[in-house]
């Protein structure tokens, strides 16, 4: 374990800045504010259709903002204005670079079907990248050691169960050397059993001192591993704080009804 | 049985099956480039280029192949600005005028064949590809087309016999491939149901081999979707 953190202290390692998503009519996100400092782990939390998938999806360009600013290490991505109130990619190089160095963990894993698990552990820094082979491997092959799947190197993903899926695309996810790891909910579609061993990776991340934005329902995870807590309704951000706070006396009647369930 | 007849019969046809097989293969090649092309245009998003797909489909499975061939080389020489072009020296030969034909009906039916491989691509795994910092024509390339060509390969190869039998229409346009070299041999000796029966099983053996290759291509690119058991690969990777 790192040393401790103290975040206020660190540069931003993500910036949001009035970002507003609408899919068709439906207003998803109406104007979020948000930063995560370096070596922060934040849980974004809130009930479905809150709009804390969309946020995370915005901010590696997965979706479009439609309206706002995301910066990502001291980096603003460039939006061109589309008409009829969206926005547009401006320039694609450098969404792929900044993509490149988010390192996304999907709730339904997508690990690459035809691909073994160190082949797709290994395919983003060979190819988009372009390290050197031996390089990549010995590194994949640390990193499944790490999330605790070594043996299963050669397998493909149908023949993993979904906890060691997830575990190996946290490895992929890693390979990239990511400044900021993005989780979308990444525990919501295993089996109530695999779910701890995806968390214990996650909880020794966060201690390796990672910058982490993690979309979840995991309360437990939310209170004891993150460092900041920010909780969406409807779009906006109800409330943010530090989880000891959030958790024992949260001013927001709706969170407070939203842990006790 | 005239055993001595269909023994001759046979090696005569089969002098002719390096010309039937050059046919399909380069028809099939050179029409999986346009199917793909087609494909695209389809799954583009581009209304005008999605048209042009449709209605080339439509037309290109919508007619006879016979049809096809004989609008291409006896059709095409009709108009004069086709002779002036330097298409002609290609044009005039009944060789490149049946791979033509031929390529371009295959086109058709495997541009469909190809769209559904896409579409059948999971977008997540697209998404991954993207969130990782891959462009799209990198995406494209490892990803969903390796993908796709795992969904639509049992589809395809019901569409490369069809082009192996399908070059027997060649004979009409005075191309001496097996089937032309057959009709030629029943001119001249009335025995029609010897010779075809010999045709007939050459464009049996041919295709018996092409499923078999495309059954082991098919075996070689879906490890992914058998029990583990059958890799040998894992046992070493567990051994670690």
């Amino acid at each position: 374990m790192t040393a401790s953190i103290h975040p206020s202290a660190t540069p931003a390692a993500i910036t949001v800045r009035g970002l507003r998503k609408s899919f068709g009519p439906v207003e998803v996100l109406k104007g979020i504010d948000m930063e995560a400092r370096e070596g922060e782990v934040v849980s974004i939390l809130g009930s479905s259709g809150s709009g804390k998938s969309t946020m995370l999806r915005c901010i590696n360009m997965l979706e479009t903002p439609d309206a706002g600013e995301i910066t990502v290490a001291g980096e603003t991505i460039k939006l061109a204005p589309a008409g009829a109130g969206r926005s547009r990619i401006a320039d694609r190089k450098q969404v792929e670079r900044i993509r490149s160095e988010l390192g996304m963990v999907f709730q339904s894993f997508n690990l690459w079907s035809h691909k073994t698990v160190l082949e797709n552990v290994m395919e983003a820094p060979l190819h988009v990248q372009k390290r050197s082979r031996a390089e990549c491997q010995e590194e994949a092959e640390a990193l499944l050691a790490k999330v605790g799947i070594a043996d299963k190197r050669n397998h493909y993903p149908a023949h993993l169960s979904g906890g060691q899926q997830q575990r190996a695309a946290i490895a992929r996810a890693l390979a990239m050397r990511p400044k900021v790891m993005l989780f979308d909910e990444p525990t919501s579609a295993l089996d109530p059993e695999l779910v701890g061993e995806v968390l214990r990776v996650m909880r020794a991340l966060a201690e390796e001192g990672r910058t982490m934005l993690v979309v979840t329902h995991e309360m437990g995870f939310a209170r004891d591993v993150s460092s900041r807590v920010i909780f969406l309704h409807q779009g906006a951000i109800e409330e943010e704080g530090r989880p000891q706070d959030m958790f024992t006396n949260a001013k927001s009647e709706r969170f407070r009804k939203f842990i006790s369930g | 049985m005239d055993l001595p007849f269909l023994y001759e019969t046979f090696l005569s046809l089969v002098a002719a099956l390096p010309l039937t097989l050059q046919l399909a293969s380069s028809a099939i090649m050179l029409g999986a480039f346009l199917a793909l092309g087609l494909a695209l245009c389809r799954l583009s998003g581009i209304l005008p280029l999605d048209w042009f797909a449709r209605t080339y489909i439509f037309a290109f499975r919508g007619t006879p192949l016979l049809v096809q061939i004989f609008l291409i080389y006896y059709g095409l020489g009709q108009f004069r600005e086709v002779r002036q072009t330097i298409f002609w020296t290609v044009l005039r030969d009944p060789y490149w005028c049946a791979v033509i034909a031929l390529m371009l009906n295959t086109a058709a039916y495997s541009a469909e064949i190809i769209r559904g491989g896409l579409l059948s691509v999971p977008f997540g795994q697209v998404e991954a590809a993207r969130a990782c910092g891959m462009s799209r024509f990198m995406t494209f390339r490892r990803i969903t087309l390796p993908l796709a060509i795992r969904q639509a390969l049992p589809g395809y190869s019901n569409d490369m016999i069809s082009m192996v039998k399908a070059t027997s229409l060649a004979s009409i346009i005075t191309i001496m491939e097996v089937t032309g070299v057959a009709a030629k041999i029943i001119s001249e000796t009335y025995r029609a149901i010897e010779v075809f029966i010999v045709a007939g099983a050459i464009y049996l053996a041919i295709n018996f081999i092409l499923t078999r290759l495309v059954a082991f291509a098919e075996y070689r690119l879906s490890p992914h979707l058998r029990q583990p058991a059958a890799l040998p690969a894992i046992s070493t990777g567990v051994a670690r």
